[in-house]
């Protein structure tokens, strides 16, 4: 309600400032390797669209970054190995997106942690790589989006022929709080994202591209300005520190000032998005032809006594990051991803890591909140960034009314749990919207 | 419904977002009857101590109910309790009736309040007028002589071992009793008026919390630093009164008539514009509802005061506008995210 933050910086309407960032546990650590997992649980699912085809069998021998599953008609990735070793089953592992079991394939991992041999053997490269090679390498390299949409980017080089792509606006803005890793790759590696964005730029034929940034991270956007000093098609911005910033219609609003439906993608306004650590992946793909085998995820929480940001490879077992971050015994949370959108995990034995998670938060004595009434204090609809009513859908919901939910526009919510943060009922609003949207979808099946 | 499970690991898995704010139902509530001393402490300095008597056995009643009913309806009793939902109601009626009113008057308003005005229509969050200022229309209809009478009688009565009048002097220099008529703005008695800073004090004859604007200021100023209420309530609904007072010819011609601060300072428009239209239940959702609504408040208390009956009409408009609010909200839809605005 009477958030109302007074700044010169770019953003939009809506959003909430929440008071418990904890970005700080993370914010000032370099980028390690985690250590190396004994087995690597990849699942042939870690992106939206198709899952990829298995190529390998059990008993195969396989080397880092062999492709080891392919992609499948046109929304698909492909997925490569992410340690060397033998593939000792395929079967069904828990998800940790998904929620359900979804085939994996999985790795015992060998002593020898040396590249794939056809991945050295692709030469260096030189400027003048032609657009058509860097949409291959990019497209083999299986490379999602990385900020946790995970829509493979290759799609995103061919956009239809109808929409004329004219910005390539570069999320930097990393706004779910605790999360540190776009942050410590933009200081780590400022060269590479940019080098990685001009080569996106080049393949989709657009010469301009706009960098936003939360005022929060003063020092990458520094260091990426600097970098972009002598590029006058590349725009580098400070946004407000504002949660969701971050996301695809918020952050092009505060950028470019334009709008388009919740539903829609970023094509239909000339803008496609791309995350920080996409780029970064681009970069090494088309440098040198490595998949995406590796990100960097932030391990923090106050049930972790040493927060880090790991460089992790795919497929490892959550519980060995949390060891090597050395977790207290009584953490009674796991979330995937940020406190936001994060999904909580029920088990930690069987949660690996996957391709779109930037973090896993670990929580000491999480609460549970108690959710009362509506009381109509109006606070879950100034917060909302798409102009929905949270406090009607979620007291439709509760009645299952359903087709009055429709009308109001349920559908479009982003799930962003604005409106869940802000109101002091504690309702479940994300929750109900989320069942209502499930009941719908069965309905829709059955009709 | 239940959104969160515990899994056999200890771990829980509950639906995004992990975390949330700060600010609870409770917080406010408590912030509001907090924010409510100041009024009740001027009215005990103005009215005697008998007014502590009432506003305990207004919560007391209030709470009470509260239990009963939610016993009735089978729904836990704790949580609902702990809000301070009920004890709000409890306050803010005894504040709006006569210092002197007899003691069941007070607890038959405060159980209409609670289980006619709030429980009937579904409890907290359901309600569509406020329960405190309905409750007060109510004891308007049912009692209609110990409301609207000369109070001395009552004050006399009620306030034998309590009393501690305070004497006044009016603009002439007589020597007034504090406590005889139901408000400042009634218009039969033209030749009385009172200093601004009379009123601002709250040293003038008027309900129980309702007399001292710098008190009933100070809890305003309060919840509004306390991001309790929106502070765009109470200025839209004081300032349309202000200028309205201003510029309106009234029926009846006092020496008030076209006085605006002596509007906005006598009777229980502070009380009204910064803990009743406030009240999130009874108004609208959006902040250009809530505008429409104080502003539409502030015409029909004018509207009353100068044209009706009645001297006073913050009640009355705050629970003609609580009547419009599923309107307002029908009309103050926000606008979805990418799409121009809808005509209406
Ligand atoms: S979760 Fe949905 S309804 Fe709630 S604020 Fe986000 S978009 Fe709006
Ligand atoms: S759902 Fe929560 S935030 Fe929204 S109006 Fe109701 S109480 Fe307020």
């Amino acid at each position: 309600m009477l958030r109302v933050v007074k700044s010169k910086l770019k953003t939009f309407v809506g959003g909430i400032h929440p008071k418990d960032d904890g970005k700080s546990f993370t914010a000032g650590k370099k980028v390690v390797p985690a250590s190396l997992p004994n087995k690597a649980y990849l699942f042939l699912n870690q992106h939206i669209g198709k899952p990829a085809q298995p190529i390998v069998q059990k008993g195969d021998t396989v080397k880092k970054g062999q492709l080891i599953a392919e992609s499948q008609g046109f929304i698909s990735a492909n997925v490569h190995a992410s340690i060397s070793g033998k593939v000792v089953d395929i079967a069904p592992w828990p998800h940790p997106i998904a929620g359900v079991k979804l085939p994996a394939i999985i790795i015992e991992r060998a002593e020898d942690d040396s590249w794939v041999e056809d991945i050295a053997a692709i030469p260096d490269i030189d400027h003048n790589i032609s657009e058509a090679e860097i949409m291959h390498r990019i497209k083999s390299a299986g490379i999602v989006g990385l900020g946790g949409a995970t829509f493979p980017t290759h799609v995103k080089l061919a956009p239809p022929k109808d929409k004329k792509i004219d910005m390539v606006v570069v999320n930097g803005a990393e706004c779910e709080p605790y999360l540190t890793c776009d942050h410590r790759l933009m200081l780590e590696n400022p060269y590479e994202i940019i080098q990685g964005l001009k080569w996106f730029m080049k393949c989709i034929g657009c010469n301009s591209a706009h960098i936003g940034i939360e005022g929060n991270k003063k020092d990458a956007y520094l260091l990426i300005k600097d970098t972009v000093s002598k590029e006058s098609a590349i725009k580098v911005d400070l946004v407000e520190v504002k949660y969701p910033q971050g996301a695809e219609h918020q952050i092009i609003k505060a950028l470019l000032g334009r709008e388009f439906k919740p539903r829609q993608l970023p094509l239909e306004v000339g803008v496609t998005v791309i995350n920080v650590s996409t780029a970064f992946a681009i970069y090494e793909a088309v440098k040198y032809g490595r998949p995406l085998i590796q990100r960097i995820i932030t391990v923090s929480g106050n049930g972790i006594e040493n927060p880090q940001n790991f460089f992790v490879r795919l497929g490892t077992p959550v519980k060995q990051l949390l060891e090597d971050a050395k977790v207290t015994g009584d953490i009674n949370k796991i979330i995937f991803g940020g406190p936001m959108m994060g999904i909580a995990q029920g088990d930690i034995e069987t949660a690996v890591t996957v391709k779109g998670i930037g973090g896993i938060i670990a929580l000491r004595k999480a609460r549970k909140w108690n959710s009362s009434a509506c009381i109509r204090c109006g606070r879950c609809i100034d917060s909302c960034p798409y102009g929905l009513n949270p406090s009607e859908l979620s007291v439709l919901s509760e009645a299952k009314n359903f087709d009055l939910m429709l009308e109001s526009n349920v559908l479009e919510c982003k799930e962003c749990g604005c409106c869940s943060y802000i109101c002091p009922s504690k309702r479940p609003i994300v929750h109900l919207i989320k069942f209502a949207k499930a009941e719908i979808a069965k309905q829709e099946v059955r009709a | 419904m239940s959104t969160q499970n515990q899994s056999e690991n200890n771990l829980i898995v509950s639906s995004s977002p992990h975390i949330r704010d700060f600010d609870s139902i409770s917080r406010i509530m408590w912030a509001v009857v907090l924010s409510l001393i100041p009024a009740g402490i001027a009215g005990v300095f103005s009215f005697g101590y008998y007014c502590i008597y009432l506003v305990f056995l207004s919560c007391l009643t209030a709470v009470v109910t509260e239990i009963f009913i939610l016993l009735l309806r089978r729904q836990p009793v704790v949580n609902v309790i702990q809000d301070g939902s009920a004890v709000v109601t409890g306050i803010l009626l005894a504040y709006t009736l006569p210092p002197g009113v007899p003691w069941y008057v007070i607890v038959v308003g405060s159980f209409f309040a609670i289980a006619i005005v709030k429980h009937s229509f579904g409890g907290l969050g359901n309600n569509i007028w406020n329960p405190a200022l309905a409750a007060r229309a109510f004891l308007q209809v049912a009692y209609p002589t110990i409301m609207n009478s000369d109070w001395r009688v009552l004050v006399k009565k009620g306030m034998e071992k309590f009393a501690c009048n305070i004497a006044n002097v009016d603009v002439n220099g007589n020597l007034i009793d504090a406590v005889t008529t139901a408000t400042p703005l009634t218009k039969e008695v033209v030749e009385r008026t009172y200093l601004l800073g009379q009123l601002f004090m709250g040293n003038v004859p008027g309900c129980i919390g309702e007399t001292s604007v710098i008190a009933l200021l100070l809890g305003g100023v309060y919840l509004i630093y306390k991001r309790c209420i929106n502070w765009y309530v109470p200025a839209c609904y004081i300032g349309t009164t202000f200028i309205m007072a201003r510029f309106l010819p009234p029926r009846i011609i006092t020496p008030w008539a076209n006085d605006s601060f002596y509007h906005i300072f006598a009777g229980g428009l502070f009380l009204g514009a910064f803990f009743m239209a406030t009240d999130m239940v009874t108004s609208p959702l959006t902040k250009k509802g809530l505008v429409i609504f104080s502003v539409g408040a502030g015409v029909l208390t004018i509207l009353i005061r100068f044209y009706s009956g009645y001297p006073e009409g913050v009640c009355y408009s705050i629970l003609l506008m609580n009547t419009a609010t599923p309107l307002i909200d029908r009309f103050t839809k926000p606008r979805l995210y990418g799409t121009k605005l809808k005509k209406i």
